[in-house]
């Protein structure tokens, strides 16, 4: 599923949000979308899904513009997950993954079949599924949204901030199978995070929102070598050095030995 | 009409014992069971009084075109109003016709003036008792402020409506001090009050209001007392006993003037305008059963203020059926009419009103309780289940609209603010009496805190959550059913108990307005100072409070899905 904005505007109230936005995010991609509170990431993807609408220019889906008529066809095609999970407190891990299959007419057969599938995938023990969201961790209701958003097997998937209230090691664990889930997917994913490792582990390419604009846009050791400007370098200096390690970490275990640090990196 | 604004909330029914609350409460049951299909047919439609009388009703036009009115039915009805002297005055006619053979159906305690009026106009009763006052003022308004007797004779006649000759006696408002106080101060007219400034005034509420009450006689008599307290009438008459008022107003017929050997003041300047008991009839009625005219034509002049009082009084204070009164005082107008008098009293509307007079003794008790029972948790519930089909809908609507959830909430904000009482009284003109009005006027109350609570409880659902489930690309109809309502449930429901809860403790002022329940038993028990009878309604009232509250509880818990019990909000 491809992703185009064409001069979008959004404003809230006075502040402009996204100025002329124009930006392409081909099928099959993963992109991560950094930039500070406030700088309008979520409202980006809310802007694909039809759960906010640009006051100027227009969102294309596949080629086709987003009309309001055709938003709840477009969700469907969607998973969305936000940070701690958005799951409903009413209903069981399975009760939450079974909402949109059901309304869409899946047998409880298919159902149940899917969600043992994507349990195995997100390494969820299976026997989890029948507890209520409150009585799971937070790593576990991470996977359990993901899932949810992965039910119905959608192109594309956002996620807004997925991994930001969980606590370090589970928050390490949990990366690792999304990145490598992503690779195996093969869908369009947007992530929209604040922090600039994980988008580096998540994502190929990096786009960073800044005063309504896209100011740099690519791989992550672009960001090192060829910041576009000065706010570049203060944000990626401001992540104190996580970015250079996490390279080096993904450069480690994609060569499968040990390679604390690269030279270049260490000199930012 | 001076005095006789409240008359249905002031002075209702009798001294009640039993038979009369049971007949009445039978009465209640049979309209309601007409009204649930009404409902059904009319949604709520306002039809004046048409309905109020159940089943046996003779369906009239709508009030004001009685000129269309059906002729005679197969029997005259007469009707009462929702007070001792009302009833008694109809039963002596009752009496008094089936002397001259004629049989009428008497349909007791109707309501007030303006139910009784627009009933005699639409032929659905042919006769009533009335009082001259309260056809001047309020029933033909366009009367000119002076007319005299043959101008109202005329002014009747247009609408095809007869007045027999005064009955003897006038039930008109007048100031009361207590005899001993009287005497001692030297009180016999209005006037002597002046010289008494420190005399405490306890006077009830719609006379302290009005301009032909004790706005308009305190500026012509020229009455400064220093301390004037508005109350209801009967704790007035207890007030005065227990020597924390010297003053009260009255009714000349109370029967409290004479238990409680009150002076009535004289109005020696004429302040208060006549209010002569007469008989109002139908003219086709008259036409059809020269009867009738022959018997209302036979009790004028014959019934004294005294002989009133004491007739209330027997009824009032001494716990007497009022047919019993009324055939007692029959048989001393008619000497040898004692045979024929008990076999009236068979004529009265409500089939099982007769027989369920008679089943008093031990286990009566039990059946007015349950009767009773029976006729309050009607109220809640019809009240309850109406509200819920319309508050429900509406707190969702206004959790999806707050432009328009907000006036909406101000809106019920101010229904609630009304006082019960004055909602009641409001939905008289709409709905008549009986367990109409009152199911309308509690319906209202529960809109409040039903509205209030689902708009709320859709409202504070997490953003995060709405959110999802609207990403998830569910129509909204789902998203409201599967996510919304449920999350907002506990809330919901907490509105519903709150209403409630609420319903049964105001359900019992529906007895005001003759739609029984717990509500009876404590207004007759004020009224007659009797905190046993008071009891007997408010601790089964108490009860169905605790106990529907703790059916909520349940409820709530069993609705309550286990993953919502334990959430907690990060």
């Amino acid at each position: 599923m491809e992703f185009r904005f064409e001069e979008v505007e959004k404003r809230h109230g006075a502040n402009i949000i996204l100025q002329r936005l124009t930006l392409r995010f081909p099928a099959g991609g993963v992109s991560a979308i950094l930039g500070e509170s406030g700088a309008g990431k979520s409202t980006l993807l809310r802007l694909l899904l039809g759960l906010d609408w640009p006051e100027r220019g227009q969102v294309l889906i596949d080629g086709v513009a987003l009309q309001p008529a055709r938003r709840l066809a477009v969700r469907r095609q969607i998973g969305y997950v936000i940070q701690e999970g958005g799951l409903f407190p009413h209903l069981t891990a399975l009760g939450n993954l079974a909402l949109l299959p059901r309304y869409l007419g899946w047998s409880g057969e298919r159902i149940r079949a899917r969600a043992a599938e994507l349990a195995e995938l997100m390494a969820l023990p299976a026997a989890l599924l029948m507890r209520f969201p409150a009585e799971l961790s937070g790593g576990q209701r991470q996977r359990v949204a993901v899932m949810r958003a992965l039910m119905s097997d959608p192109p594309a998937l956002l996620l807004d901030e997925p991994l930001g209230a969980l606590d370090p090691l589970v928050r390490d664990e949990l990366q690792q199978r999304l990145a490598a889930l992503f690779r195996s997917l093969a869908k369009t994913v947007l992530i929209v995070t604040h922090d600039l490792a994980e988008a580096a582990v998540l994502a190929d390419r990096l786009l960073l929102l800044h005063q309504g604009r896209i100011v740099q846009d690519g791989p992550a050791r672009q960001w090192l070598e060829q910041p576009a400007d000065d706010f570049v370098r203060r944000f990626v200096a401001a992540q104190r050095g996580g970015l250079a390690e996490a390279l080096a970490g993904m450069a480690a275990r994609a060569d499968g030995r040990a390679h604390p640090g690269a030279p270049d990196a260490r000199a930012r | 009409m001076p005095g006789r604004v409240n008359d249905v909330c002031r002075r209702y029914t009798p001294g009640g014992r039993a038979p009369a609350r049971v007949a009445l409460a039978l009465r209640v049951l049979a309209t309601l069971r007409a009204l649930a299909v009404l409902l059904v047919l009319a949604a709520l439609v306002p039809r004046a009084w048409g309905a109020e009388a159940g089943p046996a009703s003779r369906a009239g036009p709508a009030p004001g075109v009685a000129s269309s009115s059906p002729g005679p039915g197969p029997a005259p009805s007469i009707g009462s109003k929702n007070f001792t002297e009302s009833l008694i005055l109809a039963d002596l006619l009752q009496l008094a016709a089936q002397r001259r053979g004629l049989a009428l159906v008497h349909r007791r305690a109707m309501g007030g003036s303006a139910i009784l009026w627009q009933a005699l106009l639409a032929g659905s009763i042919d006769a009533y008792a009335e009082y001259t006052g309260t056809l001047r003022a309020q029933l033909l308004k366009g009367l000119p402020a002076g007319a005299n007797e043959q101008a109202l004779r005329s002014a009747l006649a247009r609408a095809g409506i007869l007045m027999g000759a005064p009955l003897g006696f006038e039930d008109r408002y007048a100031l009361a001090v207590p005899g001993a106080l009287a005497q001692r101060l030297h009180l016999a007219t209005v006037s002597d009050l002046r010289a008494h400034p420190m005399l405490r005034y306890a006077l009830s509420n719609e006379f302290i209001d009005r301009v032909d009450g004790w706005l308009g006689l305190r500026r012509a008599y020229g009455l400064a007392p220093r301390s004037v307290r508005g109350m209801d009438h009967s704790l007035a008459y207890r007030a005065l006993r227990e020597g924390a008022a010297d003053v009260v107003d009255v009714y000349t017929t109370d029967a409290e003037i004479a238990a409680q050997h009150l002076t009535v003041l004289r109005d020696d300047r004429h302040f208060f305008p006549r209010y002569d008991a007469v008989w109002l009839y139908r003219q086709d009625a008259a036409e059809h059963w020269p009867a009738l005219a022959a018997a209302i034509d036979a009790l004028g002049g014959r019934i004294t203020v005294q002989s009133m009082q004491r007739l209330n009084a027997e009824v009032q204070l001494g716990h007497r059926d009022d047919r019993a009164v009324a055939a007692a005082f029959f048989a001393t107008l008619v000497p040898g009419a004692g045979t024929g008098a008990h076999a009236a009293a068979g004529g009265s509307a409500g089939p099982g009103a007769a027989s369920a007079l008679r089943s008093s003794g031990g286990g009566a008790g039990a059946t007015q309780l349950l009767a009773r029972t029976r006729e309050h948790l009607l109220l809640v519930g019809v009240s309850l289940a109406l509200a819920l089909l319309v508050g429900l809908p509406l707190g969702v609507l206004g959790a999806q609209m707050p432009a328009l959830g907000r006036p909406l909430l101000a809106l019920c904000a101010m229904l609630q603010t009304n006082p019960s009482l004055a909602l009641l009284v409001f939905m008289i003109p709409l709905f008549g009496i009986g367990a109409r009005p009152a199911i309308a006027a509690l319906f209202l109350y529960s809109l409040l805190p039903i509205v209030r609570n689902t708009l709320t409880g859709l409202a504070s659902i997490p953003a995060p959550l709405v959110l999802s489930a609207a990403a998830l690309g569910l129509p909204r109809h789902v998203r409201l059913l599967r996510v919304e309502l449920p999350l907002a449930a506990r809330t919901i429901i907490a509105g519903i108990s709150t209403a409630a809860v609420i319903n049964v403790g105001t359900a019992t002022l529906g007895a005001l307005i003759g739609a029984g329940g717990y509500g009876e038993p404590i207004l007759t028990g004020i009224r007659l100072d009797d905190i046993g009878l008071i009891l007997r309604g408010a601790v089964p009232a108490a009860a169905l409070a605790l106990l529907v509250m703790g059916a909520f509880q349940l409820l709530e818990r069993a609705l309550t899905p286990r993953g919502l019990r334990e959430f907690r909000e990060p």
